[in-house]
């Protein structure tokens, strides 16, 4: 064989081996920052206490944290899941046990296609539909937005945590006589922890969303004041320290991008080594 | 096995299928909503997308500027985004020990789950004076000769937002291009091995050619991201409304318009502009992902039918 | 055994192992020149990992060794400086499952191999393809529509597109591994006929479930069982007068 053949081979294998490190390099980058600039920003306090004032000259450091941003993410996760994993869920029992016909097929397809749609479009919808109608930003509007962006995630993977249950129990369940929503209950409950993780999922990629959370649930300086209210999150907050420019709340940009990222980064990382090990192990 | 009918086999179906039916409801929501609520624009017809005159007081909001910021930042990313993608999914599909295959692809998936905000956070702190300084200058002392490199250097620009798009497109076109890899039957690279292909040409003539419908999907699937990805890219792009003709100018997306002017949107014609912005976001990003899964459901369908004919 | 300067091929104390799992033991055999050679057995007896010991395919299923030679032309193909690449240029393969390559057409599919070495010269490839496609008796059935996919013909007509395919980069020695076994009994009939006609050039060596088909197609049959070979001679002595009670038991039907 030719050198130049076995060079360009050579070459080739080693650009790929390349591209793994051009992807990887801006993951740990971003998590050495976070983790470094957020570390010193972070206290007991960041959890507790109300937005500072900007620094200035007489007030270099003034006190404050983030509380009720980290207060109000719970809030509008918590909401917005209350809404998105049953209807996710049972529209995943829908297409996995139920729709094998055309209309399953579409209400998959459509699935599939709503979780490729821009979230901003979602919070667009919504602060059509809620926010102008009530003429105010809400918690009732950012739930519900939140979850709207949840459902068809819940659904894809519920559908798919399904599908892995092998049919022989569905075929053994029916020969027994028993009726057919009792065996999608005993379906549903074989497959109950890859449901749950991909519920999981759904809520660290929602918990992480800003655009949608700005165009319905507004923004707030204050602790949650009723499901009618604006309401504060921490990537409301991530995002408006971060173009500040004022030092002590670029700081506490940090501080809510480590809080973020623990969470969201923290729920990825044990959904994907247990449903490693379960894959390896049988 | 004479089963008697059950009430509540029907009802558990009908409370399926009702909930069920939310996601079409949905998606016929989605464009019902915008459509209406963009009445005032949407009647300027396609002046909409192909002016770029802004006028409060005249209310003539035209959007030119931004629909080209989302084009040319949604195609740096691709040109930058894809190649890197397509490298990691060889690399873990044909490459990789089979040990350091999970850990690698959990570190590039990872890159996912890092939130829009984080980037556009990280992007605009670190990355960007970085580019700025070190990069630019350099990338415009050998490149300057195409007028997109030329002129003023400015941090936050279209190049910016376009590469940090393309870090966040890596995990999805990545990921899905390593499924099509991986999806390629062992007999064809066997083929291709036994013709004295060496690694790099059986991945050339056989694999990567069986695999193209489900890369060219991830590349679909990759654009529709990046053309409605907000956060990072209102961070980073500048926030003008321009057409430069460098690329280190700073510009503006529908998206980033989006972001930035809901809430100024206090007049119906600037309302309708703002939501009607969105409406193309939605159209773009909805025919990306249907064109990319009916590409990948017709091709297969035809190979499969091919093969055991 | 014969001596091995006669031998196109020998295979020496050959040892091989899928991770700790030992397929081949202590294997030696010697592969005639424009002969045509079948490897019997009971599935598992290693004649398929054998015949990928001889162009190195073998190691490309990961955690696999072997120790021993492999000789062609009395030059060892596992040696330092022996690139697989070239090996399996001059030891060609066909598989169980025709494998053509379905984005390229008939034509691409037979100077695949060709374009590879880097030949561009249109004239030639086309002239090539033809030649190749004549030779496995594919032309007349082809020839109209050289331009579809190599995944639209027949199984059987994909088998011989294979075929074509592996001689075009004019190997010296074709292996062949179970090529019948996807096929209809018309389909293997052509390909046993054409198998007869490739061994006044190639060396052709190919594994087989089938007794009947070794009979019919092979000069010399080596019987193989549990990684190890049983008995290796000609044909006709191997199925009428068999020396091991292990390949009588075996020809004669009475186990496998």
């Amino acid at each position: 064989m030719k050198a130049t053949r076995r060079i360009v081979d050579k070459v080739l294998l080693s650009l790929t081996t390349v591209a793994v490190i051009i992807a990887i390099v801006p993951l740990v980058a971003i998590i050495f920052y976070v983790t470094v600039k957020g570390i010193s920003a972070i206290s007991i306090g960041f959890f507790t206490e109300l937005p500072p004032l900007p620094a200035s000259k007489l007030q270099p450091s003034p006190p404050g944290g983030l509380g009720n941003a980290v207060q109000g993410t719970l809030i509008l996760v918590g909401l917005a899941s209350a809404i998105g994993v049953p209807v996710g869920v049972l529209s995943g029992v829908y297409i996995s046990e139920y729709g094998r016909n055309a209309y399953g097929n579409a209400i998959r397809f459509l699935g599939d296609t709503l979780v490729g749609i821009p979230s901003v479009v979602t919070g667009l919808l919504f602060f059509g539909l809620i926010v102008l109608t009530f003429r105010s930003y809400s918690v009732i509007a950012g739930s519900i937005a939140l979850g709207t962006l949840m459902i068809p995630i819940v659904s894809n993977t519920t559908a798919a945590a399904l599908q892995a249950v092998p049919n022989s129990l569905r075929e053994a369940s029916s020969a027994l006589g028993v009726r057919k929503w009792r065996t999608s209950l005993l379906i549903i409950s074989h497959a109950q922890s890859s449901i749950a993780t991909g519920c999981l999922l759904a809520v660290a990629r929602i918990a992480g969303e800003t655009a949608p959370v700005l165009l319905t649930a507004g923004a707030s300086n204050y602790w949650y004041s009723g499901l009618g209210a604006p309401i504060a999150s921490l990537t409301y907050y991530i995002y408006n320290y971060a173009v500040s420019g004022t030092s002590n709340w670029v700081n506490l940009a940090w501080a809510g991008a480590l809080v973020l990222m623990v969470v969201v980064m923290g729920i990825n990382l044990v959904v994907r080594l247990v449903t490693r090990k379960k894959y390896t192990y049988g | 096995m004479a089963r008697k009918f059950s009430k509540v086999d029907s009802i558990f179906r009908f409370l399926v299928l009702a909930v069920a039916s939310a996601i079409v409801v949905l998606t016929v929501i989605y464009f019902y909503v915008l459509i209406k609520d963009s009445a005032v624009t949407l009647r300027t017809g396609l002046a909409f997308i192909t002016g770029s005159t802004w006028n409060e007081e005249k209310g003539i909001f035209e959007v030119l500027p931004e629909l080209y910021g989302s084009v040319v930042t949604s195609a740096i990313a691709l040109l930058l985004g894809v190649p890197v993608s397509i490298g990691v999914a060889i690399f873990l599909s044909e490459q990789c020990p089979r040990r350091l295959r999970f850990p690698i692809s959990f570190l590039v998936e990872m890159l996912a789950a890092v939130p829009s905000v984080v980037y556009g956070l990280w992007g605009l702190i670190v990355l960007s004076p970085l580019l700025e300084y070190k990069v630019y200058p350099v990338a415009q002392s050998y490149l300057g000769f195409l007028p997109i490199f030329r002129g003023r250097i400015f941090g936050l620009n279209f190049m910016t937002a376009g590469i940090v798009l393309a870090i966040m497109m890596i995990p999805i076109v990545a990921s899905i291009s390593k499924d099509a890899l991986m999806a390629v039957p062992d007999s064809q690279r066997e083929a291709s091995y036994a013709l004295g292909a060496t690694r790099s040409e059986a991945v050339r003539m056989s694999v990567l050619k069986y695999a193209r419908p489900g890369i060219i999907a991830s590349v679909f699937i990759g654009f529709g991201r990046a053309f409605g990805e907000t956060m990072a890219v209102t961070m980073l792009i500048g926030g003008a409304p321009d057409i430069p003709k460098s690329l280190f100018y700073p510009g503006q997306t529908l998206a980033s318009l989006i972001a930035t002017s809901y809430a100024d949107a206090l007049t119906p014609a600037y309302r309708s502009a703002v939501i009607e912005a969105g409406l193309v976001l939605l159209l773009v990003s909805f025919l990306a992902n249907v064109a990319a899964r009916t590409w990948i459901v017709r091709v297969t369908k035809g190979r499969e039918a091919a093969s055991f004919a | 055994m014969s001596a091995s300067n006669e031998a196109k091929m020998n295979a020496v104390s050959l040892n091989a192992w899928y991770g700790a799992k030992q397929a081949l033991f202590n294997v030696s055999l010697d592969f005639v020149p424009n002969k045509v050679t079948a490897m019997i057995g009971p599935s598992g007896c290693g004649k398929s990992t054998l015949i990928r010991c001889l162009n190195r395919m073998h190691e490309l299923v990961p955690n696999t060794r072997i120790t021993g030679k492999v000789l062609l032309d009395d030059q060892d193909i596992y040696s330092q400086g022996s690139d697989p690449a070239d090996v399996r240029r001059r030891v060609g393969m066909v598989f169980q499952k025709p494998n053509p390559f379905p984005t390229m057409s008939i034509t691409d599919n037979v100077v695949a191999g060709l374009k590879l070495s880097g030949v561009r010269d249109k004239k030639r490839l086309t002239e090539v393809a033809r030649n190749m496609l004549e030779r496995v008796y594919l032309w007349e059935e082809v020839k109209d529509d050289l331009k579809r996919s190599g995944a639209s013909l027949s199984g059987g007509q994909q088998q011989r597109l294979c075929i074509a395919r592996a001689l075009a980069v004019e190997p010296e020695v074709i292996l062949m591994d179970e090529p019948c076994s996807a096929l209809d009994p018309i389909a293997t009939a052509k390909i046993e006929e054409l198998i007869a006609s490739l061994k006044e050039i190639y060396t052709v060596i190919i594994v087989t479930h089938n007794m009947q088909q070794a009979a019919r197609v092979a000069d010399y049959t080596a019987f193989m069982y549990l990684g190890e070979l049983v008995e290796y001679g000609e044909t006709s002595q191997v199925f009428e007068s068999p020396k091991q009670p292990l390949t009588e038991r075996y020809v004669t039907g009475k186990f496998g």
